[in-house]
Order: C-alpha cells, then structure tokens, then sequence
C-alpha cells in the first residue's frame, strides 16, 4: 500500500514539473510579489527588514494557492478518479498522497526560495531562518486546506481562480500564526515558540481533516 | 466465481433510466449489455463497478473478497485516464504500482497491444485508437477476474479490434468475466445479452 500511494504521490510531483506543470508558476510568482513591494515601499531597509517576514509569507500563501484547482480537476475530467477508487485505496489516503506530491513539487520549492528572497527585503539572518522554518512548518496546511477547496469545486465541475479565492478565507489563521512567530524574532519581545507550536497544530490538524474531507466531496462528485 | 446483479434500478437526474435489471455471470462468460443511446448502459456498468449507487437492487460478487469488489475490477470507461505530459510507459507504470498490479510488466503489455515502438512518447500526441489502446494496456498490468468494458472498440482500427477480441478470449479462458457495453457486434461472440429499454 506505501508503494501504490508513493506512486501518487509522485506522479503528482511528475506532473507539475513536466510541460502545462504549475510547479514554477509559483515560484516565479513569489519572486515577482517579493521584488515588486520594495518598489512600492522605496528603499527604506529599516520598514523593509521589519515587514520582510509578513511579505514573505502572504507571497508564499498566494504562490501556494495558485494551481491547487488542478489537483484533481484533471483526474476528474480525464477518468483517472474512477481508476483510483478501484484501485482499493482508501480515498482519504489518496487524498493526502496527492497533496503531499502537490506540496513537494509547490510547496517545498517557495521555502527553499524563502530565505534568498528574503535577502532582497533586507531581512537580517536570524529573522530569515525562523521565517523559512515557519513557512516549513506552515505551507503544508496551505495545500492541505486548498485540497479541500480543489475537490469541492471538482464536485461542482468548476475549477480556476475560484478555488483559491474560496480557501484564501480559512488560510488566514494560518498567515496569522506564521507571521508572528517569524516576526517574534525582529520586533520581540513577543516570544517565537508559541505561536511557531500553534502553526504546527493547524499542519497536524488539516494533516487529519483535509483528507477525510477532501475525500467526502471527491465521492459526492460521482454521483 | 459468479457477479450477481438483482433488481437493479438506477436514475439520473431525478429520472428513472432503467428498472428491475438483473443478470448473472460465470467465470468464462461474457454478457454484451446492448440498448439506444441514453439506455444506461455506461451507467449499469458504473453500478456494477460501485462508482454509482442504485436506486434499489445489489450487486455482488462470489465468493466475496475481503478487500472488496473494487479490487477485483478493471473497468474501462469512455476516458483512457491518461496524463497526456507524461510518457505511454509512465502512465502504465503508474497505475501498475497504483493497482499493486501482479500482471505483466510494463513493456511487455504494451507490446500486446502493439504499442511498444510509442513507450516512450507522452500519451497526449497519440491518436485517439492509440489512447483507447493504451488504455486497454491497463487490463493486463493488474490482474483482475472481473472486466467491465464500455464501449471498448470506439476508435479501434479492425486489427486492434481482432487484438481485443483475443484480450477478452484470453480472460475468459483462465476463468475470468467480462461485460461490454457496446452497440457494435462485438469480436468475439458473447455467452448472453441483456438489451436495455428506450430509456424514454
């Protein structure tokens, strides 16, 4: 069984990076949000390096978002779903193979990035490590939440922008607890693990709901 | 091994498709379900395989396996299930260690079906006959007593459609089942046919 859903898990990750993959849109987009606000903010480094973190992570929550609706649009379209539920897999775990293979190929890449980006905000080392760590910690629960949201719409056969717009709502807590821990770090004296603890409670949750609710929407799709 | 459907009803937006159909198959038997557009013949074989709950009437397999009916099913719908950006092999691949399949390997399937000189392609650029029959590649890779095919020949030349004929005698030589939905003769003569109402 770990064989069949390490399958999925990369053929999902396959997909995003072969031709019509999303998996560096989302860099590329990250990239543009985080170069563009020290253009509109001027080049003030003291503001830069003290909202740096917030930056980081409302341009990672966007970037993540950006292709969830595809995750199982296409498997919808092209019959694959079918073929999966014969496959005599829990439909949970697929779920969750899915969106890990999803993050791996999405997700994973924006915190690699994080920290050389973080360097054209100014941001000082210490700040940039916890950042990077949060948004380890955090992007997780991004993809998992927008799964939910990706198969609901696969039910409604709508897909696109909708669905990130839709899921943007309940990522905030997360945002939230990311952002105050990364910046718990420069402004103080705010400490860092609290905060850092709750956003690895909100991963482990949705680690557990998103599939189990993932998986009740893919099944009312075929009916 | 016997598939057993009794009284089976089915709707589709809110309409009543077909009524009180049942039927019972063998191993080494074959049931062409016939009928006009709209019948439910894609829908009786949805039924069957458990993506679509009936209205009333059950399904079932004996002797029951415990990890369920799903696992002893291949079912062949009008989508191939191809990911066009990743290659023939890759997609055969995926499903093989997907299905936990314990049939032929990779190659060797999509030589069966003639497809061996395009492994290495991405499945998007195959012609619409080539896509059927890398799908059709599916029931050799896992090996699965029951077989549900809905319209298997659409976009087969005659060479592939003998090919499939021989697939499906294969199967049912070594115990298997098999229903085909189809309006089309089908390659190899079935053991019976169930013909679905007007649907209207």
């Amino acid at each position: 069984m770990i064989g069949a859903l390490a399958a999925i898990t990369g053929q999902t990750a396959r997909l995003s990076f072969r031709s019509g993959g999303g998996a560096f849109v989302g860099l590329v987009f990250f990239l543009a949000v985080v170069t563009i606000v020290p253009f509109g903010l001027g080049p003030d480094l003291n503001l830069l390096s003290r909202i740096g973190p917030a930056v980081l992570w409302i341009g990672a929550l966007l970037a993540a978002l950006l292709g969830i609706d595809r995750l199982f649009h296409e498997d919808h379209e092209d019959g694959s779903l079918d073929l999966l539920l014969l496959s005599g897999l829990p439909l949970e775990l697929v779920v969750l193979a899915r969106a890990l293979g999803h993050w791996l190929a999405t997700g994973l890449p924006l915190v690699i990035a994080a920290p050389l980006f973080g360097l054209l905000l100014g941001i000082p080392p210490l700040a940039l490590a916890a950042v990077t760590l949060t948004l380890l910690a955090g992007t997780p629960a991004l993809t998992l939440i927008g799964a939910i949201g990706a198969a609901l719409m696969t039910a409604l056969g709508r897909g696109g922008l909708l669905v990130a717009i839709l899921v943007l709502p309940f990522t905030i807590p997360v945002l939230i607890f990311g952002v105050s821990a990364a910046a718990a770090t420069i402004i103080g004296p705010a400490p860092f693990m609290p905060p850092f603890l709750i956003l690895c409670a909100f991963t482990l949750v949705s680690a557990v709901v998103a599939p189990i609710a993932g998986a009740a929407a893919l099944r009312a799709s075929l009916a | 091994m016997r598939l057993n459907g009794e009284a089976l009803t089915a709707e589709r937006g809110g309409r009543t498709i077909f009524h009180d159909v049942s039927f019972t198959l063998g191993a080494g038997e074959i049931l062409a379900v016939t009928g006009p557009n709209g019948a439910g013949k894609s829908t009786l074989l949805r039924i069957i395989a458990g993506l679509v709950r009936p209205i009333a009437g059950t399904v079932s397999l004996a002797p029951a396996d415990e990890d369920g009916i799903a696992r002893q099913i291949h079912y062949v719908g009008h989508a191939d299930a191809l990911k066009p950006a990743l290659t023939v092999a890759e997609n055969l691949a995926f499903w093989r260690r997907a299905w936990r399949g314990d049939g032929l390997g990779v190659t060797e399937a999509l030589d069966h079906l003639g497809l061996g000189r395009l492994a290495g392609l991405p499945a998007g650029v195959l012609s619409a006959g080539q896509q059927r029959r890398a799908g059709l590649a599916r029931l050799l890779v896992a090996r699965r007593p029951v077989w549900l095919l809905d319209e298997p020949t659409s976009a087969l030349d005659a060479d592939a459609e003998r090919g499939l004929g021989r697939l499906i005698g294969d199967h049912l030589a070594h115990g298997g089942l098999a229903i085909v939905a189809t309006h089309r003769p089908l390659p190899i003569p079935p053991t019976a046919t169930l013909t679905l109402g007007s649907g209207a």
